[in-house]
């Protein structure tokens, strides 16, 4: 049976979501709920690795946004991990977010720019930016693995302390390309 | 398959449900369910959803899962939780102790016209939900059902469970809690003793 398998590749040396991972510290995060994403796989690891972080796995992303909504009711600061094709599922949640003012963080993996080879991810990833502007929700970029610290660290300020619904995109081109092989068992 | 002909007054369930509630925190789903809540009685530690279909249960989860020692509670319908219906596999895996959901289950999308819903044409929320992963499930048909689910609500190491309650299907009078969602967040985390900035 002939099966597609997928690679990652490392992009670069520096070591982002270590970073990513440091800053959610400091800023106290004590949440994080993900879709299976290969972009975030080492923060998802990290996350689950550490007993102070309650680590949610969902079954689809608008679920995220509402957890976050509980979290902050209670008192945790709650940040959402998934991937461009999945932010349209959360656009009508999202009016939750806007509705009460909560906080939103979510960190969001890129498909769809970058030496994409699926055609099938490009409409979504081109719409990403929007389908949060649309809600309100405030867009930043992280296009550099040196500049993780300070966009995530700006992010969680905006969201935490301005009770803002943040976005951070994070750059197709610092996930690596996905390398396709054809394997044959 | 037909509709439930179960004949549950809503409203006493939810009132019956939320007696002595002491220090549950209550979470709403869109429609009725926030009606009955509010009709039971007006309090801080109510969060109601007037919108947000489907994620009424994800935010009992965040909910509970940040507050480990008070018991949560989320009062829905069956067309809002089978909207979310996702959430019960997500609320499975974190087997939150202190977590409980009471699905108000009339077979109808009561509050688009009284359309039947999937739990009318036969799907069942309280197996759905043991598939899924939630050990501990009940099927109320009687006010003595409520009250056993009320009694269990303390029990913050029995979640997370989830009650089926069939209710009439019925038109009731709307309580309309108030809709100012910062209001009613700010409202709830100042119950809980956090700042509001």
């Amino acid at each position: 049976m002939d099966q597609i398998a997928v690679h990652q590749d490392d992009a670069t040396g520096t070591d982002w979501p270590v970073a990513i991972y440091r800053t959610l510290k400091n800023f106290g995060v004590a949440q994080v709920s993900y879709v299976p994403d290969a972009g975030h796989s080492k923060l998802i690891k990290l996350s689950h690795a550490d007993a102070d972080i309650k680590t949610t796995v969902l079954t689809t992303e608008e679920e995220g946004v509402a957890l976050s909504a509980g979290a902050w009711l209670g008192g945790d600061r709650a940040v959402l991990l998934m991937q461009s094709s999945g932010v349209g599922n959360c656009v009508n949640m999202l009016s939750l977010m806007a509705s009460c003012r909560f906080p939103l963080l979510t960190l969001v993996t890129m498909r769809g720019e970058w030496a994409e080879f699926n055609p099938w991810q490009i409409p979504m990833g081109r719409a990403t930016p929007q389908a949060f502007e649309i809600m309100g929700t405030t867009v930043l970029r992280l296009e550099n693995p040196d500049d993780a610290e300070e966009v995530i660290s700006a992010a969680a300020s905006l969201a935490y302390d301005g009770d803002q619904q943040v976005a951070v995109l994070i750059s197709q081109r610092m996930i690596g390309r996905k390398k396709w092989t054809r394997e044959t068992h | 398959m037909s509709a439930p002909t179960d004949t549950l007054d809503r409203r006493a369930a939810v009132k019956a449900l939320l007696a002595e509630r002491g220090d549950l925190l209550v979470i709403s789903g869109l429609g009725s369910s926030s009606y009955d809540v509010f009709d039971a009685g007006e309090h801080a530690s109510n969060f109601y959803l007037w919108g947000a279909m489907g994620g009424a249960a994800m935010v009992g989860l965040g909910l509970a899962l940040a507050q480990p020692k008070r018991p949560v509670l989320v009062v829905t319908g069956d067309g809002e939780q089978l909207m979310g219906i996702g959430s019960l596999l997500t609320i499975a895996t974190k087997q939150p102790g202190n977590l409980s959901i009471a699905v108000l289950d009339n077979g109808h999308f009561g509050e688009t016209g009284m359309q039947l819903s999937h739990s009318g044409l036969g799907a069942r929320l309280e197996v759905i939900a043991s598939g899924a992963g939630i050990g501990n499930v009940s099927d109320i048909a009687d006010m003595a059902g409520i009250e056993r689910f009320r009694a269990s609500l303390r029990d913050l190491a029995g979640g997370p469970r989830l009650a089926r309650i069939r209710i009439a299907a019925g038109e009731v009078e709307r309580a309309l809690p108030p809709r100012d969602g910062t209001y009613l967040k700010n409202r709830f985390r100042g119950h809980l003793g956090f700042q509001v900035k």
